[in-house]
């Protein structure tokens, strides 16, 4: 009992000690979806270019959903990654241009190019708060049966593509093959 | 050199700090809704800043979903209806309160419990040095001792 009572401070402290450590380390920044393992919300807009899209306009197949906007300087750094993405064809881009100007929008596709399938227009933020987004960029990634599965908040480096999306995707292609 | 006006104008300007609230033009119905709607911004929290209510931040969402929180005020919606909506949406984050659930409840009771453990250490800890104290004052002396002790006090 003695010893229990000296030791215990001590590890009461170590605990606490290993929990704030740990706390440091942890990006407060970044939120956990609750929209993981849920489907899409429904939606029926218009694209950037003014076409009619809806739920029935997603790829069958796994894709990447990324909100960009053409203020959005970061949207620029993951830029070149979601054009390779659209060049190599595997992985679909469905951009949803949030919180933008119609207009500038287009211009910035035309300027920068252009690596969405389409992108949805969401002018006043509204397709963006059923998604739980709070700023471009976020990328999620969605599967063929339009299921969110992972969401990654901020830029999409080539880095975060190898070790984040590619191992998820494996893991859910796994998933997957089973029941197949 | 300076007029009295001038520099009253002045201080008058940089006392003008600016106030922590973004500024809407929503309209309401009633006081009721205005007040709801007030008590709401203040307890939810922007997705966006990490440490602002909707009311106080700046950021795009949160001027979002004041707009959606008027809308659904207008529509007839229940606080807990809002508040349910926020919470599919932007989970427990969007809470200054975090919901009462199973992996909250640490959040909720851990400091009562650190408090407990504490308080249960410490009366440990108080009542063996009492318990020592106790067992040294309450030594009995045989009469040999006693002799001694008195032998030694009178010797003063």
């Amino acid at each position: 009992m003695k010893k229990f009572i000296f030791y215990a401070p001590i590890a009461a402290f170590l605990a606490l000690a290993f929990v704030l450590w740990r706390g440091l380390y942890l990006d407060p920044t970044e939120l956990p979806s609750v929209l993981i393992d849920k489907p899409m919300p429904s939606f029926v807009m218009t694209t950037v270019e003014g076409e009619p899209v809806s739920n029935a306009d997603l790829p069958g197949r796994v894709f990447l959903l990324n909100v960009w906007g053409s203020y959005c300087l970061p949207c620029l750094v993951e830029h070149p990654t979601l054009m390779r993405l659209s060049e190599e064809g595997e992985f679909p881009v469905v951009g949803v241009n949030y919180r933008d100007r119609r207009l500038l929008a287009l211009d910035w596709l035309d300027v920068n190019g252009d690596p969405f399938e389409y992108s949805i227009l969401d002018e006043d933020g509204r397709f963006g708060i059923d998604l739980g987004v709070y700023g471009a960029p976020e990328t999620f990634l969605v599967d063929g049966e339009g299921v969110i599965r992972y969401r990654h908040v901020g830029v999409l480096e080539e880095n975060v593509w190898r070790e984040v999306f590619m191992p998820a995707i494996a893991e859910l292609r796994g998933a997957l093959a089973p029941s197949r | 050199m300076y007029s009295p006006r001038l520099l009253l104008l002045t201080a008058l300007l940089l006392a003008a700090t600016p106030g922590f609230s973004q500024v809407d033009t929503f309209v309401f119905e009633n006081d009721e809704q205005q007040q709801r709607f007030r008590q709401l911004s203040n307890e939810l929290r922007c997705p966006m800043c990490q440490n602002a209510n909707l009311t106080g931040s700046p950021g795009g969402v949160a001027e979002d979903l004041r707009r959606e929180i008027h809308r659904m005020i207008l529509a007839g919606n229940t606080d807990a209806e809002i508040e349910q909506f926020m919470f599919e949406r932007y989970g427990d984050f969007i809470f200054y309160l975090p919901r009462l659930r199973a992996d909250t409840v640490l959040l909720w009771f851990g400091p009562l419990l650190f408090l407990l453990l504490g308080g249960y250490i410490g009366w440990r800890i108080f009542r063996q040095a009492s318990g020592n104290q106790q067992a040294a004052s309450g030594v009995a002396l045989d009469q040999a001792e006693k002799e001694r002790l008195r032998r030694l006090l009178d010797d003063e």
